[in-house]
């Protein structure tokens, strides 16, 4: 399996290699790569059958867990089918939408990129691995969120989305280490098995907050739902896969990955479920006041993740069940939809629901193809998404708990969910004939292949239902609860409750619809109250937190790195003579032993003219004698090496102090003359900072003449000095031969300051 | 004398700090030949000192003591040599910034841009 991800590594980059006259191909090309996958995933569908899963396992470093490890289980299996099987419906529908764009070849990297990454995450053994998958699919629906990036919209929503769901990684990584450090392990197989371990730890409540804030984040649950219907500024192909089909559903796989380790306690059923419940009652509200298509849909889309979260939540047999189902329900028509959306908009030029209307007089197979994927959407018969809503109200009755609540918001987002499908169909194919900028057409088979398979499957599954059952439902179900079932589905489920609140969520549905399409103000006063009700806005809640903790960071680093170079530096000596002084009073017993001498004199009288000189050239105004007696100061400490015994240093040190005085004053002509910038008291408090810091100087030299040195190196030297490196004077045998290389590199310095200055002294100012 | 000597760094950090905290680039440039002077006198006086001994040697020598220590005079004298770059580097940085700019003062140095 590893192989499969390196292969769609290396079709990603032979993208970019793809000759121009090739190039109206590559969505062709690469949905064919997809397929061919999709028949080797379909292909292993009898391996897993029965609860088995094909694992394999690279060892990295064995000793911290990190290894790479592969498992095709019943549940990675579903997602690996959804990941290549719409992945190839969706790169021939890109073929045709990206027609005329710039840069798609970097769109199609980016999107074949997601693929491998997608098909990673589903595919990990090791939560570590899961977790890099996991961000690398952020991080690419951050580039396509971003495709369009000269829109400043386009910008601000792909950072959006990147920043809750990178955050929700974040938490989502720690919560593994921490549950990780409990099962001694970082394998899911060995988190199963320790499962009772984990669950009875103390740690268990935090790391399962982590993680379920992590999925939480990825799969658009309330609170962090506010991102998804930003990241519709995507080209639609993106919007149809990453944000519908596959990697918003990463959550709920991680949720029915962790079920059999983390599931079954009170925690997990009353947070997931009322989060799940929550998010789908909200996204269906706010989906019927949408106007943009995408925007519906992207709200419905946020609906039906809540619907899955919730189910693994009750986390029943049925409502897994139904879980698994429904990710197929809802995949199917939701990718079929938003292409359809897309190609509305290409076609008349326009998203806007207020704007369209009566297509059906020309696109009449569109037509017919939403029709089938709205009323999978609905969940009427004798679509897929029948049997969904029918398993799901089951599950639903049998929640344990809270089963109220859930039912009155299940039954009340479903009847949203109806009203919604119905005026969607309403609004954009019948009715009168409406005000699109350009008039559509049906041209280009490659628009409808996608959603036309895609509904077609809605409804074939939905006709013989146990197709699907025995083939996907069954084995993932297995590998979620890890135990056999013979699912069995059947469209028509017998008259009973379940029935009863069909019918009854239909009804109010349709009147709802019927209300919103009569009434024109119905639907402008429900946006009203939605704006007077829910005054939170998360996206401004969102950009508000961000600001200020920027504004905030801005403050400080204003007030540390004020730009006046001065007080880095007085910081810097200040703290230098701050932890010296503290070392010279941690060993104030030390004594000193040996005693002031003024031998011989004239080192004496040559120290007493340095030290005046250093003071007049501090101190004058003048700049010639400033560098006089830097001039001076310089000379002097060169007889000063000489008397000691280091005739080269002294030789260096006059060539080197001739060559700065005469640049000096070279460069002095082009200067101004010293102006007095700082007031006294400024001046007065350097003077104390400069003198707190020459006395510890002072002292730490007295001090370092009384450290004991043993000397094997200089020893070494001197004694090969003559004999093997043939030279007498030892200092410059040790520059040009025992440290030749020390030597190399400070020429290096010179020259490379060389080249600097002439540069500098070259370029005319521009 | 090693005292004395001691003073003298003293001093010259003294002097070297005061100069660098100026508002002048000058000045700065001029306290940091100051400072490089004090700490190349500092290691020098550290490794001890020995007079009339230079560390010049024939086949006889065996033994380092009765010479001067020929280690740090050649670490010294590599960082005399690397100052002495940095002081002419900084000195044509200083004299373009002033045609750039026609200010000798630091505080106008806080943006990249004018």
């Amino acid at each position: 399996m590893q192989y499969i991800l390196l292969i769609y590594l290396l079709i990603a980059f032979g993208i970019f290699l793809i000759p121009g006259w090739l190039k109206k191909y590559v969505g062709i090309m690469l949905a064919f790569v997809q397929a061919v996958f999709f028949v080797f995933f379909f292909s292993k569908i009898s391996e897993v059958a029965n609860g088995n899963s094909i694992s394999t396992i690279l060892y990295w470093i064995p000793q911290l867990g990190l290894n790479l490890e592969f498992s095709l289980t019943g549940l990675s299996l579903a997602f690996a089918l959804l990941i290549t099987g719409i992945g190839a419906l969706v790169f021939l529908y890109a073929a045709a939408y990206m027609k005329g764009y710039e840069g798609t070849d970097k769109f199609y990297f980016y999107l074949f990129l997601f693929g491998g990454a997608m098909l990673g995450l589903v595919l990990s053994g090791n939560l570590i691995q899961l977790f890099i998958f996991w961000e690398l699919t952020s991080f690419l629906s951050f580039l396509l969120i971003s495709f369009f990036h000269k829109k400043e919209t386009s910008r601000k929503a792909a950072f959006q989305s990147l920043f809750v769901t990178a955050f929700g990684g974040l938490l989502l990584l720690s919560g593994f280490v921490l549950l990780g450090s409990v099962a001694g392990s970082y394998s899911v197989a060995d988190w199963v098995t320790d499962a009772d371990k984990i669950k009875s730890s103390g740690l268990y409540l935090p790391g399962l907050l982590l993680i379920l804030t992590g999925a939480f984040t990825k799969s658009a649950q309330f609170p962090f739902h506010f991102w998804l219907p930003g990241a519709m500024q995507a080209p639609t192909p993106v919007s149809a896969y990453l944000h519908s089909a596959t990697m918003v559903k990463a959550g709920v796989f991680l949720l029915a990955l962790l079920n059999p380790v983390l599931g079954g306690t009170m925690e997990w059923t009353y947070i997931i479920t009322l989060v799940g419940v929550i998010t789908m009652f909200l996204g269906a509200y706010f989906s019927i006041t949408q106007t943009d298509l995408k925007g519906i849909l992207a709200y419905t889309t946020i609906s039906a993740l809540g619907i899955l979260v919730m189910l693994i939540g009750i986390d029943t047999k049925l409502s897994i069940k139904a879980a698994i189902l429904f990710l197929f329900v809802h995949a199917f028509y939701k990718a079929a939809l938003f292409m359809v959306a897309g190609m509305i908009d290409k076609k008349t030029g326009t998203r806007d629901l207020a704007k369209l209307g009566g297509l059906y007089r020309f696109m009449p197979l569109t037509f017919v193809i939403s029709v089938l994927a709205l009323l999978s959407m609905a969940g009427l018969p004798p679509m897929l998404g029948f049997l969904g809503k029918e398993l799901i109200y089951e599950a639903k009755v049998q929640s344990p708990g809270i089963a109220s609540l859930v039912l009155i918001l299940g039954v009340g987002g479903n009847t949203l969910m109806v009203a919604v499908s119905m005026y969607f169909m309403f609004k954009v194919f019948l009715g009168k004939q409406g005000a699109y900028p350009k008039l559509p057409n049906e041209k280009g088979w490659l628009f409808m292949f996608g959603p036309a398979v895609l509904a077609l499957l809605s409804l074939l599954f939905g006709l013989s239902p146990g197709v699907l059952g025995d083939s996907m439902v069954e084995p993932a179900f297995s590998s979620i609860r890890k135990e056999m079932i013979d699912v069995e589905l059947k469209l028509w489920h017998g008259f009973n409750d379940v029935f009863l609140l069909s019918l009854l969520t239909v009804a109010l549905g349709m009147g709802v619809f019927i209300i919103a399409l009569t009434k024109k103000q119905f639907l402008v006063k429900w946006r009203g109250i939605n704006r007077r009700v829910f005054t939170i806005k998360f996206t401004d809640i969102f950009v508000q937190v961000l600001d200020g903790f920027l504004s905030f960071a801005a403050r400080n680093t204003k007030r540390i790195q004020h730009g006046y170079h001065r007080f880095y530096i007085l910081t810097v000596i200040l703290f230098a003579s701050a932890f010296l002084w503290s070392q010279v009073y941690i060993t104030r017993n030390w004594v000193l032993d040996s005693h002031f001498s003024l031998n011989p004199f004239y080192i004496s009288g040559l120290i007493v003219i340095i030290v005046c000189s250093t003071l007049y050239a501090t101190l004058t105004q003048s700049r010639i004698a400033t560098i006089i007696g830097m001039g001076v100061i310089g000379y002097g400490i060169s007889l000063i090496y000489l008397y000691y015994s280091a005739v080269d240093l002294a030789i260096t040190q006059i060539l080197v102090e001739t060559l700065i005085v005469v640049m000096f004053v070279l460069v002095l002509q082009r200067l101004p003359r010293f102006a007095v910038l700082s007031s006294r008291l400024t001046r007065l408090r350097d003077l104390m900072i400069a003198l707190t810091f020459g006395s510890v100087m002072t002292v730490l030299a007295i001090k370092a003449l009384h450290v004991e040195f043993s000397h094997p190196i200089s020893d070494l030297m001197v004694q090969n000095s003559k004999v093997n490196a043939f030279g007498q004077n030892v200092v410059n045998v040790i520059l040009v031969d025992f440290r030749a290389l020390d030597t190399l590199g400070e020429v290096t310095v010179l020259v490379i300051a060389a080249m600097g200055v002439f540069v500098l002294l070259k370029t005319r100012k521009t | 004398m090693e005292i004395f000597l001691a003073i003298l760094i003293g001093v010259l950090y003294t002097a070297g700090v005061y100069m660098v905290l100026r508002r002048s680039i000058l000045k700065f440039i001029i306290g940091i030949i100051f400072m490089s002077n004090a700490t190349n006198l500092l290691v020098f006086l550290a490794s001890g000192i020995v007079a009339g001994k230079p560390a010049f040697v024939d086949d006889a020598v065996k033994n380092a003591d009765n010479i001067a220590d020929p280690l740090p005079q050649a670490l010294v004298l590599t960082a005399v040599v690397i100052g002495f770059g940095l002081v002419v580097f900084a000195l044509a940085l200083k004299l373009k910034f002033f045609e750039t700019t026609g200010t000798d003062d630091l505080d106008q140095l806080k943006k990249t841009d004018n």
